[in-house]
């Protein structure tokens, strides 16, 4: 591994009481990679993301970013870092508009506090606020949704939503992206345009992703490299096509069951 | 307030800062313009009772719209905001007469002094939420409401402290027909600073905060920071609202700010409508001009079976309180966006008539 990792988990474990919900995972994320995580249900890949992104403090083992030590910074710090991440279940301000949605993942870039906010031509917060709605418009001009910026996002459509809170973490400008389930609950066509938006993404704007996703053809055709976890424990890292062949992956995650206990389909 | 706009065909802007202007259209603009050209005519062509209640709607209004930058965009609690509007008053009458500070000076700095004390008793809604913060605020309220009774050096004690009124250039603003205009200054002033909060960066993450807090603190917005800023700016416009009320008086009493007070500041909230800047104004005047309603309807009544009935004329006072209440219950059942989405309906129908389906 020639280049130096833009994430690195080392030995992490999460424990909620007696319920262990990552044991000693470590992975790395090296820049400019899809970085995909996938696993069954309750496999802990999302709390392996929240402990990347500060929601969870890992019990034992550390997160470096760029080789800084980020297991105990708080969850504000680390957007300034340039870690963004997308939700699972919809996080939108939904009472905002899309922009300010948006402009809101500028925060960290931002500089005029509230006084200046008030003052607002005075004390240059206005040329501030054009100066990234320009680049927020570009944002928007990629992830195709000009025809509802001035919407309030919680009106929005499921797909829309989606695409809106990508937007929101991208405006964070961020190195390395984190999207819980990006595709969950999309019909096949926004499915495409996810895949594209993330694949441009990371090759056009220069974002690392580590991704969290269930639909295996979507992972398999755009991530450079797939974990696997079962139960906490990871089982498998490698390239997508090593990691389909590994057997244990096939037990745990693919559903197939070993040789001599396999049903006779023939019969059903 | 993000609300689906109608923005007429034909008006393109392009430029962004055209499409980041508080008044969304050039007709908007004008009226905006011309009302304030009418209010400063106001002092020529009305009586002073009608101006005292214009004055008391620009005070309370400054007051609540910082109540509302609390409760409507950051979706904290308070019921304690009376007791800060107090000490607004108290701060200014005191840096008068103690450091000789001129009251045009006295009423801006007792702002600040207050967003500092709103700091101190904000501090527990870094951590705190809903009904434990109400609690909270509820001990400011009685913690300062005994402190004004106590603290002589301050407030003048049960006395009550007189104070002198705005003297700017050797002119005194001590009647009502001069003294409107300098709370419509402050109005102006403090209507823009908060509209235009609202578009950018701390505004943008009070209502974050408020609408998903786990998101806005990975946006990188600091939680506590934004909980507790919020108070100091609510507190800002407490004590500005405050000072107002004491240089407009010329006497501030210790009993003045209780419990109720701080209910009806938060009945303003709701009536003009959550989370909406020129709703607070909208709420102040609906609170400020209700009394004076039942007041009218018992004067109306007065003689008939339902004055001799009710005992109107003996009961007003508990018959406004109760207006109040009920007005609070049917805004929160009918219109809990209040008044503010109400006329926001009512330009929607005029735009779109005939076709408002």
């Amino acid at each position: 591994m020639a280049e130096a990792p833009i994430l690195a988990a080392e030995h992490v474990s999460l424990r909620f009481g007696g319920v262990r919900a990552l044991t000693d995972v470590s992975f790395e994320v090296r820049p400019g990679e899809i970085f995909s995580i996938i696993g069954p249900n309750g496999a802990g890949k999302t709390s392996m993301v929240n402990c990347v992104s500060g929601r969870y403090r890992p019990t034992e083992g550390r997160v470096t970013f760029e080789g800084q030590d980020i297991t105990r910074l708080g969850p504000n710090r680390r957007a300034s870092l340039g870690i963004g991440r997308t939700f699972q279940n919809l996080a939108l301000f939904g009472h905002m508009s899309v922009l300010d949605n948006i402009m809101v993942g500028r925060h960290h870039l931002l500089k005029a506090g509230f006084l200046r906010g008030m003052l607002y031509w005075i004390g240059g917060a206005q040329r501030e606020e054009l100066e990234h709605r320009r680049e927020v418009e570009e944002i928007i001009d990629f992830l195709e949704i000009q025809h509802v910026r001035k919407a309030p996002a919680g009106t929005l459509p499921y797909g829309l939503r989606k695409r809106v809170e990508l937007a929101r973490a991208m405006a964070v400008k961020p190195k390395l992206i984190l999207l819980d389930e990006p595709m969950a609950g999309m019909n096949l066509e926004e499915k495409e345009d996810m895949a594209r938006f993330i694949v441009d993404l990371n090759e056009e704007w220069g974002m690392t992703v580590l991704m969290i996703e269930h639909d295996m053809g979507v992972v398999m055709d755009i991530s450079h490299r797939v974990m696997v976890l079962d139960f906490g424990r990871k089982i498998a890292e490698g390239r997508p096509e090593e990691v389909l062949a590994d057997p244990h992956v096939r037990r745990a995650y693919l559903g197939e069951a070993d040789e001599v206990t396999q049903p006779a389909e023939e019969t059903v | 307030m993000a609300t689906v706009s109608l923005h007429p065909a034909g008006d393109y802007r392009t430029t962004y800062a055209a499409d980041t202007t508080i008044f969304p259209t050039r007709n908007s603009r004008i009226a905006m313009i011309l009302g304030i050209a009418l209010l400063c005519l106001c002092p020529l062509l009305l009586g002073r009772w009608e101006l005292s209640l214009m004055i008391n709607i620009g005070i309370l209004g400054i007051a609540a719209l910082g109540l509302n930058i609390l409760v409507g965009f950051t979706g904290q609690i308070s019921i304690g905001h009376a007791a800060f509007f107090g000490v607004g008053a108290f701060a200014s009458a005191w840096l008068h007469e103690a450091f000789h500070i001129p009251v045009w000076a006295c009423i801006p700095l007792a702002g600040v002094i207050t967003a500092f004390v709103g700091l101190v008793f904000g501090a527990p809604a870094a951590r705190l939420k809903g009904l434990y913060l109400a609690i909270a605020t509820l001990a400011a309220q009685f913690i300062l409401e005994d402190f004004f009774a106590r603290a002589r050096w301050f407030t003048g004690g049960v006395a009550g402290r007189i104070t002198e009124p705005l003297v700017l250039f050797g002119y005194a603003f001590d009647r009502e027909e001069s003294y409107f205009y300098v709370v419509l200054f402050f109005v102006v002033v403090m209507f823009v600073g908060a509209a235009n909060l609202m578009r950018t960066r701390d505004g943008r993450a009070l209502v974050a905060v408020r609408d998903h807090y786990l998101s806005a603190e990975i946006m990188g917005i600091n939680l506590a920071y934004y909980r507790t800023l919020s108070f100091a700016i609510s507190s800002l416009y407490a004590g500005i609202g405050g000072a107002l009320y004491a240089h407009y008086l010329m006497f501030v009493s210790v009993e003045a700010f209780n419990i109720l007070f701080s209910i009806q500041f938060l009945g303003m909230v709701i009536i003009g409508g959550l989370g909406s800047v020129m709703g607070s104004l909208m709420g102040a005047a609906f609170m400020v001009l209700l009394p004076e309603v039942v007041q009218g309807l018992a004067d109306a009544l007065s003689g008939g079976a339902i004055d001799r009935a009710l005992k109107l004329g003996t009961s007003i006072n508990y018959l406004r309180e109760m207006a109040l209440g009920a007005a609070i219950i049917l805004f929160l059942i009918f219109e809990p966006d209040g008044l503010a989405r109400r006329w926001r309906l009512i330009k929607a129908y005029w735009k779109l008539y005939p076709y408002s389906h």
